[in-house]
């Protein structure tokens, strides 16, 4: 069953063609790996697709309902979540109160003016929780800004994931962090995951990250998918080879 | 017993520890100062209120507002007109009505308003300010204009009729009274402020400060939060000017000029805008500083401009921030979180 | 009709010296992202100052050389421009704005302070300059000749800053510095320097409204921080950071204000805020403004 169906998404910016025509489909319970050349129109589609813009035209469906329209809030009540491309947390805050924040807001508790945040336990054990699943619960006292890349990334993780989303997005999670944070990433980041039976997309520009880890790759090439498959058939596919073979591995 | 709030629970402590004395101080002043004394502080309590509105916006939602004075004068004018046409009397009265009055007018000004932020928001909040001065200042044959209105503290009554000031020489009785009534309101905002910055909706805010989009992404409505902030603030600060006027005599004008934002502004600079005891501390030094500054020389604008741009240049901190600064410094093996909002 | 003449003609008059001020504003800001609390005592200081020196000078020289003195205050606001950017605003940049927006506003309770301790409570007029050119007769009505060269300057100043800013290479610097600050230093200009020029520039135009205002108005204390709020009107209305903004905004604040006075003098500047608020709910960045 698709969770997600993308229908003809057409985004452009003046003369670029960042999406041009996109019909993605999600399923429900994979792990989707979204990869391309720099300003492929990834983060774009995402954009699209969390709200962050409007599409020019197309149609975006959650599971069958058309979410076009919808506002960023419901679209989040909806279900979907994501992580930025750059780091974007709330720095003056701990890594604590960056997740609570997201428990608040799922559980609709923002607007409450006269009660102590830190006396909410039940808020409270599912913010440590979410931490300690992403390995940073030693960290929670440390406010965002001051934490390593590596943390960070995590925390951005974590901050989405605390939504309890169904559908999550990842934008390039392991960015700008060394290889040896960057396996200890994607390994916190698929186990939870797959332990949560979320359905993910992830932005990564690393092949051997995304052949790892992916159920199923999906290519883009300015602004359109030029290749989807599983992770053998996008190895065996020579034009994504070709392709991926003179881009950049990384931004 | 959780895991994640030790030292949090730990600082709490601490701030008990330190609070307790501070309002056992606070409640024997007027037993060794006199009322001068007495009187100065109670402006600077009533301006702290003002402050702690005020930085629920600057400090906690990173809104700059220059238009404060509106709701210092809404809540002073309210009180005014209802000695005026209504003969009102009852202390408690001005507080609701005044309490009312600021409500609304800061409900609909904080429409307009939240939709900008950074500078755009600054002159908003100021030019919408300066629209009530001016009809304060020219309608004059029902604000008095720059003549003002009297709200002579001999018609006031406390409590309820209680506590009253007929008579002859009740100005120290009214002195000595008026302040234990500000300080325990005082201590009521403080305490209120505090659990308004500490709960989910205080953390939203600064979380909306922090990043605004990803507070958007976690499925926040941002306008209606900070609506509601700017909401919050401005019957803060109209509570302060409900409290300011019997012990002023009289509103003006004055109360609603841009100035009047600017000080409170200042104020809150000179504490340190992101502590929470800043702004209080900032009040009331500030009061002290003013009448002392205005005791020896006519210039005393020129003084506290030469202050504000040392602070900002020097001490962007403020008092309250560069105090803890030294202090964590110096305690840094008891203390972890040596930056956050205390 | 004639009183109509003279109407149109006060408002230009006024929009002249609100077009300087708040061309000097916008400029700031769109160069330097500064709002300038004290715009608007640099704009009383060139008007002291040029009163100041007119007053002791005219017993001592004949009227024609005294309109040589009339940018005097200019100058004066120029100078003190060039030392307030690098000393008060410069290490300010990399921090949060507010600080920005808090040195001016101490720099204004400063400056309002210095003019009450040089030049005291009397108002101070360069009126020899006005007295000099006589008066034009509008139909029954007289008006000052001196206050037709106001608008003229108004006008010449603004096709001047026009020409400045789009067609020399300073313009070309100033621009794209407001555009894209990184990209400008890395373009190898010094930005540093764009940045004083900007703020002196701003400065002068300050002090010129100052100085062309005071032969016909006496200044008097507390002038600047009345105009500065009419001027964040006239910006707010005409977009911040915008040249044109700035002209068309001067020109409707002057006019709706002119216009008002002649009905209810009382809401003169509650109308006007009114119309500021009404175009920010309408068109966010102000008439000219660019998006943020
Ligand atoms: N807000 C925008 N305005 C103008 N152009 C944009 C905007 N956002 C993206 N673009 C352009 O759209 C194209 C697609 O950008 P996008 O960020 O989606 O690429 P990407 O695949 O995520 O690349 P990368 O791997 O570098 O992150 C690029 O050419 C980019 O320059
Ligand atoms: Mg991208």
């Amino acid at each position: 069953m698709s969770l997600l169906r993308t229908q003809k998404l057409v985004k452009h910016f003046g003369d670029t063609r960042a999406v041009d025509g996109v019909d993605l489909i999600v399923s429900q319970g994979e792990f989707l790996s979204l990869v391309g050349a720099n300003g492929a129109g990834k983060t774009t589609l995402v954009n699209l697709i969390s709200a962050y813009l409007q599409p020019d035209s197309g149609h975006i469906f959650f599971q069958d309902q058309d979410i076009t329209f919808l506002p960023v809030a419901d679209r989040i009540k909806a279900g979907i979540a994501r992580s930025f491309q750059l780091v974007n947390l709330f720095d003056d805050l701990s890594a604590f109160d960056n997740v609570a924040l997201a428990v608040f807001s799922r559980e609709g508790k923002t607007r409450n003016l006269f009660t102590l945040a830190e006396k909410d336990d039940a808020v409270t054990q599912e913010t440590l929780e979410v931490l300690r699943e992403f390995g940073i619960e030693d960290k929670r006292e440390t406010l965002a800004g001051g934490l390593a890349q590596g943390e960070r990334k995590l925390l951005d993780v974590a901050v989405a994931h605390a939504l309890r989303p169904k559908l999550l997005f990842l934008d390039e999670p392991t960015s700008g962090v060394s290889t040896r944070d960057k396996a200890q990433i994607m390994d916190t980041v698929s186990s939870v995951v797959r332990a949560g039976k979320i359905t993910a997309v992830i932005i990564e520009h690393d092949m051997d990250v995304v052949f790892k880890y992916s159920d199923r790759i999906v290519v883009m090439q300015e602004g359109s998918i030029l290749a989807d498959g599983s992770p053998d058939e996008i190895r065996q596919n020579g034009e994504v080879a070709a392709m991926l073979l003179g881009a950049p591995t990384s931004t | 017993m959780i895991l994640g709030n030790n030292g949090q629970r730990r600082s709490i402590a601490w701030r008990w520890a330190l609070a307790i004395p501070v309002v056992v101080v606070l409640l024997a002043v007027p037993a060794f100062a006199g009322a001068y004394w007495t009187q100065l502080l109670t402006y600077g309590l009533i301006f702290a209120v003002a402050a702690l509105g005020f930085n629920l916006l600057l400090g906690y939602t990173g809104l700059l507002s220059f238009g404060h004075s509106a709701y210092l004068g809404v809540g002073a004018y309210s009180v005014a007109f209802m000695v005026r046409y209504w003969h009102v009397s009852s202390m408690e009265l001005y507080i609701l009505g005044g309490v009312a009055a600021t409500a609304i007018v800061s409900a609909l000004f904080g429409v307009v308003c939240v939709r900008y932020t950074r500078i755009f928001f600054a002159i908003l909040t100021l030019a919408l300010s300066q629209v009530l001065w001016t009809v304060a200042y020219k309608f004059f044959w029902i604000t008095g204009g720059t003549d003002g209105l009297r709200v002579p503290y001999s018609d006031l009554s406390l409590l309820g009729g209680l506590i009253h000031f007929a008579g002859d020489d009740t100005y120290n009785k009214f002195i000595h009274s008026y302040y234990y009534y500000v300080l325990v309101i005082f201590c009521a905002c403080v305490v209120l402020m505090w659990l308004i910055v500490h709960s989910p909706f205080g953390k939203t805010l600064q979380a909306i400060r922090d990043n605004e989009t990803r507070a958007r992404f976690l499925g926040v409505q941002i306008l209606q939060y900070r609506w509601l902030a700017f909401l919050v603030s401005g019957i803060f600060t109209g509570l302060a000017g409900v409290l300011w006027v019997p012990l002023n005599g009289l509103t003006t004008p004055d109360i609603l000029y841009w100035p009047q934002s600017g000080k409170i502004v200042f104020f809150t600079v000179l504490g340190g805008f992101r502590n929470f005891s800043g702004p209080i501390i900032g009040a009331v030094v500030y009061n002290f500083l003013e009448a002392w500054v205005v005791g020896f020389t006519q210039y005393w604008q020129f003084a506290l401009g030469v202050i504000l741009i040392v602070l900002v240049l020097f001490v962007p901190g403020g008092l309250v921030g560069t105090l803890l600064r030294v202090l964590t410094k110096t305690t840094t093996s008891m203390q972890t979180k040596p930056k956050a909002l205390t | 009709m004639d009183i109509l003449v003279l109407q149109i003609l006060n408002s230009l008059f006024y929009a002249s010296v609100l077009f300087l001020l708040a061309a000097g504003l916008s400029l700031i800001f769109g160069v330097m992202g500064i709002i300038n609390m004290a715009h608007g005592s640099l704009y009383a200081l060139g008007a002291y100052v040029t009163a100041w020196v007119i007053t002791f000078a005219a017993t001592a020289v004949h009227p024609a050389v005294l309109f040589l003195l009339l940018p005097a205050g200019a100058l004066v606001v120029t100078a003190a421009g060039v030392v307030i950017e690098p000393v008060l605003l410069r290490p300010l940049y990399k921090r949060p704005e507010e600080y920005q927006l808090l040195i001016t506003f101490g720099l204004l309770l400063v400056l309002e302070d210095v003019m009450r301790f040089v030049w005291g409570g009397t108002p101070l007029s360069a009126s020899p300059l006005m007295d000099a050119l006589g008066i034009v007769h509008v139909g029954e009505f007289v008006y000052p000749t001196y206050n037709l060269l106001v608008i003229a300057i108004g006008v010449f100043a603004a096709l001047g800053v026009w020409a400045f800013v789009y067609r020399t290479r300073f313009g070309v610097m100033l621009r794209a510095t407001s555009q894209d600050r990184r990209m400008a230093s890395a373009l190898g200009m010094n930005v540093g320097r764009v940045y004083v020029q900007a703020f002196g520039l701003g400065c002068f135009m300050a002090g010129l409204g100052g100085a062309i205002v005071v032969p016909s108005q006496a200044a008097v204390l507390g002038m600047g921080v009345e105009v500065l709020v009419l001027a964040f009107v006239v910006v707010v209305i005409g977009g911040l950071g915008s040249l044109e903004g700035a002209l068309v905004g001067a020109l409707i604040v002057s006019f709706v204000r002119t216009g008002v006075i002649q009905f209810y003098e009382e809401l003169e500047l509650a109308v006007l805020y009114l119309i500021a608020a009404a175009v920010l709910l309408v068109r966010p960045t102000g008439l000219f403004g660019r998006p943020q």
